[in-house]
């Protein structure tokens, strides 16, 4: 048995008084696909910011890539080239272009040589089918052409693992498509390990290895691959799949 | 036939010696501005830190130079400094060290909110791909805070301009002392000469003024655009 790339034992998440994530556990093995399902406020998108320290926790520990965390600043400066994550709101920076934009981590933070990086990422910008939006400022794109910039801008870095974030929350249906097809892509060559909150069952039921459902801040049902989906185990994965009209 | 006063402007040395207070004018306010921009972007990046004590004495500081008139400012420095501290510092000296002060503090709190503008979520992204604190500063918000920050940032230069005119109660010799000393060297001869000098002095503070306050009017304007 391998050593999985994400450890997370017994975390305990708090705002103030509100408990926002209870005794979360969970493995994730190099290249797997992790889905998180859960109802809106059910602590998914806060478990995932507290994975490369956007959020942080009160207890618990979390093991990446061998590496106990220690919450401290500089460590999540280096685990987060290790971390890529793409936000439901692309958050590209307006006033870089789509090139510098990618450039910026790559270049400033791995100093990694221009003449080195860029094939790569024209690489990553062919394949995400942006190879002529180069020069463009993110204000000439639309939210689908943001949002694959934001991924490409995510894994130049040549993270470990990605987090998304759902990413597709906030795209008009047409463009919905597009995007989820790159990150299909991406688990389909197993190249990639993969932490993904998402609303897009038929999505889901595809990309995954393993699924999480939370609810309250709790992990009520673990189960590998498509299982959740066909033999929901308590009542409210049950309420929360017959909700979600797949 | 009654003298209009005009030859007070060309009389003897009397416009050189004009231009030469008009540029004391200049120079303070350019050196105070020049220092107290870059001391007030440093202060206004420590303000938006999460450390409590650092905060609170930036903030009396900024509400110190807010809230006390700059001439009583002028006055504490150029007569209590020399009386309590024993530091005598040349007039103009003190005037300089007065205005970037107060151009410090106002600029760290356009500078402040401008940084406190640039939406959190631009913050994370850049955090997400690893910049260090002044990586995200440098590249990230800063670019985004300055074109919000402009505006505010002409118009206290036009505030700096025209509050020079002050100067002249610590005898610095300024435009207007100068324009002072003339009327009254030539009170007797000219008395409508005040009406030359103060006009020429109105004409120059205009031709230094306007241009800031057009710039700064653009600048409102594309920002306004810009937000459409």
């Amino acid at each position: 048995m391998s050593t999985p790339l994400l450890h997370v034992s017994h975390l305990e998440k708090y705002y103030q008084k509100a408990h926002i994530l209870h005794d979360v556990n969970f493995e994730l093995n190099t290249g797997e696909v992790l889905t998180l399902l859960g109802p809106s406020g059910s602590g998914k998108s806060t478990l995932l910011r507290c994975l490369n320290g956007l959020e942080a926790y009160q207890q618990g520990a979390i093991t990446f890539d061998g590496q106990a965390v220690t919450q401290k600043p500089k460590q999540w400066q280096q685990l987060r080239q290790q971390i890529g994550m793409v936000f439901q709101s692309y958050d590209l920076f307006p006033n870089r272009n789509v090139l510098e934009n990618i450039l910026l981590g790559p270049l400033k933070v791995q100093k990694r040589p221009r003449a080195a990086v860029l094939p790569e990422i024209q690489q990553l910008l062919k394949k995400v089918g942006m190879a002529d939006y180069a020069d463009a400022y993110p204000r000439q794109l639309s939210g689908g052409q943001k949002q694959r910039i934001a991924i490409v801008r995510a894994l130049a870095l040549k993270p470990k693992l990605m987090l998304f974030d759902e990413v597709t929350a906030s795209l008009d249906p047409e463009m919905v498509r597009d995007v989820l097809n790159i990150i299909r892509q991406l688990a389909a060559s197993h190249a990639m390990t993969m932490l993904v909150v998402t609303h897009e069952m038929d999505f889901a039921k595809q990309i995954s290895d393993q699924v999480l459902f939370l609810a309250d801040g709790q992990i009520l049902e673990q189960t590998p691959g498509t299982q959740f989906f066909e033999q929901p185990q308590t009542e409210r994965a049950q309420n929360f799949l017959a909700s979600m009209d797949f | 036939m009654a003298h209009s006063g005009i030859d007070v402007l060309t009389a003897g040395s009397n416009f050189s010696r004009l231009l030469g207070g008009l540029w004391v004018t200049v120079k303070i306010a350019l050196i105070a501005i020049l220092i107290g921009t870059i001391v007030g972007i440093l202060l206004g990046i420590l303000r938006t830190l999460p450390n409590r004590p650092l905060r609170f004495i930036l903030r009396l500081y900024l509400e110190f130079f807010r809230i006390v008139p700059t001439v009583v400012l002028l006055f504490l420095f150029y007569y209590i400094l020399p009386k309590q501290f024993n530091v005598n510092l040349p007039a103009e000296t003190v005037a300089t060290l007065v205005f970037a002060l107060w151009v410090a503090s106002e600029m760290s709190d356009i500078v402040r909110g401008a940084l406190e503008s640039v939406p959190q979520h631009q913050k994370e992204a850049g955090q997400a791909i690893g910049l260090s604190y002044w990586q995200l500063q440098r590249y990230v918000l800063i670019p985004q805070a300055w074109p919000l920050g402009l505006p505010a940032t002409v118009n206290l230069m036009t505030r700096v301009v025209k509050t020079t005119s002050l100067l002249m109660l610590i005898s610095v010799m300024d435009v207007i002392n100068i324009g002072q000393q003339i009327i009254e060297a030539n009170n007797k001869t000219a008395p409508n000469g005040v009406f030359w000098i103060y006009g020429i002095i109105f004409m120059f503070y205009f031709i230094i003024n306007y241009p800031l306050s057009r710039w700064d009017k653009h600048l409102n304007k594309r920002r306004l655009e810009a937000n459409h």
